[in-house]
């Protein structure tokens, strides 16, 4: 995965709570086998209504919201189903900062694989970004090194595990760092609980 | 100080931990199926990687499968996906049950039947619902499909460990209510993302009193409450349901693994980062209104108003769930009338689900409005169900008796609620589109779905039940 550090961009306020991973990416654009190509059905039942025409008040359609890279929603963003295929969406429409009160566990997950940087900050401080965002537009620029986001002139600061913060400013291959635990691995598996 | 079955669990599974860090934690059984693997195992290629021990794999065709009609897939898309799943299964040396093989079902529903799902083991599939697993005492858990490729490549994965939560059910639970009104008042009552970052013990007779299959359905929506998984200590009940089954140890294997897996329960000194209660007092037949699993209340019940929430957030959600799902604030859920009848998922399409609403249907026929289907979790499933004549109380009341699968729960297959119309869904999520573009869900258990059909409408079933199911 590409690494990432410093993104600048408009944000994008999505003023939701519980945005689940059916709404990310509609079960109908799952039937792909590549990783790649998600992006144009991304939120799709909320950009297009039943003609395909786009719904012009939703964000995503909004001009003033284009090339936006940093995605800014309400608490327990990415719940429900495990489908992977809703970071790639995200990824691939451009996104590669997602900004909530709280994150679902396995969304939350997926982010880190994928070079997504997952950013929880309070509720109050959320509110004040979705509303500052609808309102005009908000540039902001993160900085994961620092850990902070930075808009209109005020510094947020986030916290995140060193050990994603590392995979992310890297752009790790997980699998290729784990495979220098295999004595690990192989000694575990010497001992193991086994009744068939 | 005594330790709870979530601790005892996960350490026994740490490879190796190093603070600061996620802990790497070997995985016991991983399931697959078609929708979330394909990228995995071309990842594997891409890298000349292999499956590290396919022994632990087992892989099985239900997301997109057609349930009538086979083996005809209609679909390319799906079809592909299909073959894509038995071509990599051979190439990697996966075992698979694929469309038509006896063992062939919902991945969650076939793990326990075959015995491959046991305490103390850690399970993994990309798949949120796999946390139906841990109805036997294991921590089971969803995962996306870079972790697929994890698991296949090494057979463990990085994980933080998770907090600890205990939801004590307390009480006797009254006549009618079923496990699904259990698990879904937990989640009205403590809220779709309680569960974040915690794996969640259900204690209580109430939950030990249950049978296997209606465990399963409690842990199986543990991730509807935002729970990393959801699991209750094994007893009696769950060591006799595993004995003789096809993976199962056998003989005086069966005896040692036993005596292991009661040890694992909770020890009664056992301590939890939270503790929540609920008093069976408080459950009734639930019925969902809104557009997440949180958004129910029991069937005597209306429809929320706006005034009841003091947060703004709230009320905006409620009016966006009832302006999607077309109700009306204060509409008695007994008002509501349905266009589809679903019994199926991984949540309720076992065989005592199916005996519990062919219970309340026997005699009776589908409402003329109403076009209702039966989905069984399993071949093995709808053979056992087909021997007891169950097919037959079904079909004789106007329902369609499929082939099994995923099907109406996320219609990826043909099996689709057209929009605008309601379904009473035995599924788990009510999510705007799930069941179709534009279909509004109403999720329910088996004995109130089939009431649902007769009557075209909600009501209470237990006022037309005449024993307890």
């Amino acid at each position: 995965m590409e690494p990432i550090n410093i993104v600048k961009s408009v944000v994008t306020p999505l003023n939701r709570k519980n945005v689940d991973t059916d709404q990310i990416i509609s079960k109908e654009f799952l039937k792909r086998i590549e990783r790649t190509g998600f992006g144009q059905f991304v939120f799709y039942h909320w950009r297009f209504d039943q003609d395909g025409q786009p719904i012009e008040d939703f964000v995503l359609n909004q001009p003033k919201y284009k090339g936006s890279k940093i995605l800014v929603a309400h608490e327990n963003f990415g719940c429900g189903s495990s489908r992977e295929h809703a970071p790639w969406a995200i990824l691939d429409y451009g996104f590669n900062v997602v900004v909530a009160p709280s994150f679902a566990d396995i969304f939350h997950n997926n982010c880190f694989k994928n070079g997504i940087l997952p950013i929880e900050l309070k509720v109050s401080e959320i509110e004040e970004l979705l509303a500052k965002g609808e309102q005009s537009v908000l540039e902001a620029e993160v900085n994961l090194q620092n850990q902070t986001l930075t808009a209109d002139g005020k510094v947020y600061h986030f916290e995140i595990n060193p050990y994603y913060k590392e995979m992310l400013l890297n752009g790790w291959d997980e699998i290729a760092l784990t495979f220098k635990y295999e004595d690990y691995i192989k000694n575990y598996e010497k001992k193991r609980v086994q009744f068939s | 100080m005594g330790k709870n079955i979530i601790e005892k669990v996960w350490d026994q599974h740490v490879v190796y931990h190093e603070d600061g860090k996620p802990d790497l934690l070997y995985i016991d059984l991983h399931l697959l199926h078609e929708v979330t693997s394909p990228q995995a195992f071309e990842g594997l290629r891409l890298n000349h990687r292999k499956v590290r021990r396919p022994d632990l794999c087992f892989a099985t065709m239900d997301h997109n499968v057609p349930t009538k009609n086979l083996p005809i897939i209609n679909d390319p898309i799906a079809k592909t996906q299909i073959n894509t799943l038995a071509k990599n299964c051979e190439e990697f040396g996966v075992p698979l049950a694929d469309m038509g093989h006896p063992d062939q079902g919902i991945v969650h529903v076939i793990g326990p039947q075959l015995g491959l799902t046991q305490p103390g083991k850690t399970i993994v599939c990309g798949d949120s619902h796999t946390s139906t697993h841990g109805a036997f005492g294991a921590i089971a858990f969803g995962i996306g499909t870079s972790e697929v490729e994890h698991v296949l490549s090494t057979q463990t994965l990085w994980q933080s460990k998770p907090k600890t939560m205990q939801i004590h059910v307390k009480g006797e639970l009254g006549f009618g209510v079923t496990a699904k009104d259990i698990i879904l008042a937990i989640i009205a009552k403590f809220g779709i993302d309680v569960g974040t970052g915690h794996i969640v013990e259900f204690t209580g007779d109430a939950i030990h009193k249950l049978s296997m299959e209606e465990r399963m359905t409690i842990c199986n929506m543990s991730i509807e409450a935002g729970a990393k998984a959801g699991l209750i200590s094994p007893d009696e009940i769950t060591v006799d349901y595993i004995k003789g089954r096809k993976y199962a140890p056998q003989g005086d294997k069966f005896e040692e693994a036993k005596k292991y897996w009661l040890s694992l329960a909770s020890d009664p000194d056992a301590t939890y980062n939270k503790t929540l209660v609920i008093e069976t007092s408080e459950i009734e037949p639930f019925v969902t209104w809104g557009t997440n699993p949180s958004m129910g209340s029991g069937v005597s019940k209306t429809v929320p108003y706006a005034s009841n929430y003091t947060e703004e957030s709230d009320k905006q959600a409620l009016k966006k769930a009832l302006t999607y799902m077309d109700l009306q604030e204060g509409t008695p859920l007994t008002d509501i009338e349905i266009q589809h009848v679903f019994i199926g998922s991984c949540t309720n399409s076992r065989l005592h689900d199916l005996r519990a609403a062919a219970n309340v249907i026997k005699g009776k026929h589908v409402h003329p409005n109403v076009r209702a289907i039966v989905v069984p979790g399993s071949h093995s499933v709808k053979k056992l169900a087909e021997e007891e004549g169950i097919d037959k109380i079904f079909k004789d009341a106007g329902f369609e008796w499929r082939e099994s699968g995923c099907s109406m729960c996320l219609a990826m297959n043909e099996d689709v609620v057209p929009a605008g119309e309601r379904c009473a869904s035995t599924s788990n999520r009510n999510f705007e589109g799930r069941q179709g573009t534009g279909a509004r869900t109403h999720l329910v258990s088996p004995p109130m779905a089939a009431a649902a059909a007769i009557a075209g409408h909600f009501v209470d079933v237990r006022e037309i039940m005449n024993v307890p199911v």
